[in-house]
């Protein structure tokens, strides 16, 4: 068990990068606490597997260290930075058996056979495959297989880090949970520092202490999933977290007023001097419907999702989308929309700005 | 609905069967024909039923080609298939480089056996080779047409120099559809290099490992060309293998019957063994070996 310290890393995979756009991870410095868990969320392409890759020494960056405590391990290979690591798609031994699977890690360190036996029957118990552990793995279906990598990522009690790539995508949904429910219990009995890639933000956040946005190669905001939904940093956070997404409107904003298409709408900070691209952002279900008061908006589509209902909506040509509750009547004199205005973001560039009390 | 019956159709299979009978059919009837009949000349022909077929099971000179034969085909296998795999193994996995070593590895298998054995047959050569010429000033005792070892060793060689790469290849076909998550996942798994080969490598190559078995045997099994032209058999009939005994029989001492017997038992003989490697590499495969 290990911090994990990231210094001034960067990483491309040409070999004389240019400009930033050359770099699938631009520079980043960052720590990953000893023991906690943390979830790496971002689109496909961001940069998240080469991210773990670098630190679990598949991959050596171009630029920066990566320290585990305050061992430089930058150039070591991945035996030395013991490490486990449970990859996208599943990869088993095809011609072992479940159990040889799961031993051939411990047998490689030179364990103890004792030890190998009574800690193989403890994973074999925990991914749910004990009756299963003298058959051959070739024959085993996707799922089967990719718990005994989980397993086999596991089986050594001593590493510094467990890194997980996507393990759970070809699992069903069902034993997805069940799976992530069992790791973060894992975490709990263990203490291990996980890492966990996905592009499901659920997953991100039913399982991670603290969660990772990525976007275009950078880290664009690490906090608790409160802080994520609430206070998103980056317009890609607002957007990526939340299901439908942060709405984010153009706008000009001047002391404790943002001005949208001419009309004024009213915000809780104050906000001076504003220059580049200005947003605001508005999460769904601070966004109320009304009969004339507020923005002009055109109702596209309702889908009534059961729990709730979503209003897809046009503004000045934009979409928005408008969370309603399940009860709340729709009717077509709802021309207008008024923002919750606690939870209303501003953004300049795309980066959240706090604002002055007003 | 009623179904239209037009007989006529089977015209529209008869080129096939016309091709497939003068191709396939006619030929190996004749020589099932020869094989169950003697003549004296004159194209007279009588019925001798399976004669030739005991004879043959008798002669001491099939058992002998057929032993000969199957030396060879062993130790090229043995060669060949580990050898291909290792050079599949060390070749650079891509770039300009594993193309080069591609194109390089396909020359042998594009030249043809006539002039395979010709290459090798002057490159032993005491007089005028390279080979035979520098093993000959090195004072090593080396001359294909007398010394029986040299001979072996001369078409041992030159079948491994034709035909590794196409083991090599097929190998190399295999190791490339290997995903990068199983050597990543090795070494994390702290995997050593034979594990790797072991547990990763030989498994996914198993596939295409059973074709290059099966394909060097049946081909090593029939081999004529080149062993003919560089020993004709020789010296002796240390290098006369089955299908140089066959010729000899057939077309030299020109005894149809016997030639023809020998003909199907080799047939019967490479199908049994193919389908033996077959059905045990098929079950293997099965049970998960």
């Amino acid at each position: 068990m290990a911090k994990i310290t990231l210094d001034n890393l960067a990483h491309s995979y040409f070999s004389n990068p240019k400009s930033d756009i050359d770099f699938a991870l631009k520079e980043m410095d960052h720590v990953w606490a000893d023991g906690e868990a943390y979830a790496l969320l971002g689109a496909s392409g961001c940069g998240k597997s080469t991210l773990l890759n670098i630190i679990s020494g598949l991959l050596h960056p171009s630029q920066g260290r990566i320290l585990f405590d305050d061992k430089d391990v930058t150039q070591s290979t991945t035996a030395d930075r013991n490490i486990a690591q449970v990859f996208q798609f599943p990869v088993v031994y095809d011609t072992m058996t479940v159990r040889a699977n799961l031993e051939f890690p411990l047998k490689n360190r030179g364990a103890d056979p004792k030890y190998i036996m009574q800690r193989v029957q403890q994973i074999g118990a925990m991914i749910g495959m004990e009756s299963e552990l003298d058959k051959r793995a070739r024959g085993l279906t996707a799922d089967a297989k990719q718990k005994i990598s989980l397993g086999r990522g596991m089986v050594r009690e001593d590493v510094n880090a467990l890194l997980f790539d996507e393990p759970l995508t070809v699992i069903d949904p069902h034993m997805k949970w069940e799976l992530r429910t069992q790791l973060k219990s894992l975490h709990h009995e263990f203490g291990h520092t996980m890492i966990y890639v996905t592009h499901d933000q659920t997953e991100a956040l039913t399982f991670a202490d603290k969660v990772v946005v990525m976007y275009d190669g950078r880290v664009v905001q690490i906090g608790t999933p409160n802080e994520l939904y609430d206070r998103p940093q980056h317009t890609f956070v607002g957007y990526f977290i939340g299901s439908p997404g942060m709405n984010v409107i153009t706008a000009q904003v001047a002391g404790n007023t943002a001005i949208v298409h001419g009309l004024k709408v009213p915000l809780s900070q104050a906000y001076d001097n504003l220059g580049g691209k200005v947003e605001i952002g508005v999460r769904p279900e601070a966004i109320t419907l009304t009969e004339g008061k507020g923005l002009p908006v055109k109702i596209r589509r309702v889908e009534d999702v059961g729990r709730h209902k979503i209003i897809r909506a046009e503004l000045f040509g934009n979409e928005i989308n408008i969370l309603a509750h399940e009860d709340q009547p729709i009717s077509t004199e709802m021309s207008h929309v008024t923002f919750d205005k606690d939870c209303i973001n501003v953004y300049v560039n795309d980066w959240l700005n706090c604002g002055v009390p007003a | 609905m009623d179904k239209t019956v037009n007989q006529k159709a089977w015209f529209l299979v008869l080129p096939v069967l016309i091709l497939v009978a003068f191709s396939a059919v006619i030929p190996l009837m004749t020589v099932v024909n020869y094989s169950v009949q003697d003549t004296f000349g004159q194209n007279e022909f009588f019925w001798v039923g399976l004669e030739w077929f005991e004879e043959m099971l008798q002669s001491d000179r099939m058992w002998d080609a057929l032993a000969r034969q199957l030396m060879f085909s062993t130790i090229i296998l043995i060669i060949q298939i580990p050898l291909g795999i290792f050079i599949a193994l060390n070749m650079p996995k891509s770039g300009l480089w594993s193309s080069f070593c591609l194109v390089m590895m396909s020359l042998p298998l594009l030249i043809p056996w006539n002039v395979v054995g010709t290459i090798w047959q002057i490159f032993g050569r005491v007089d005028i080779g390279l080979l035979g010429y520098s093993l000959d000033a090195l004072g090593i005792p080396y001359n294909y047409t007398q010394n029986i070892f040299a001979a072996w060793a001369t078409i041992i060689i030159m079948d491994v120099w034709h035909w590794t790469s196409l083991v090599a290849l097929l190998a190399f076909a295999g190791l490339k559809s290997i995903p990068d998550a199983y050597y990543q996942a090795a070494k994390i798994d702290q995997a050593s290099r034979w594990a790797i080969f072991r547990y990763i490598e030989l498994p996914k190559m198993s596939g295409v490992l059973m074709i290059a078995i099966l394909l060097r045997f049946m081909d090593s099994f029939m081999i004529y060309t080149e062993p003919f032209v560089i020993t004709g058999g020789g010296p002796g009939n240390s290098t006369t293998l089955l299908s140089i005994d066959l010729v000899k029989m057939a077309l030299g001492q020109f005894d149809l019957g016997p030639a023809a017997s020998f003909s199907i038992m080799y047939y019967l003989v490479i199908l049994l063994i193919s389908w033996v490697f077959y059905t045990v590499m098929i079950n293997i495969e099965k049970r998960g070996g």
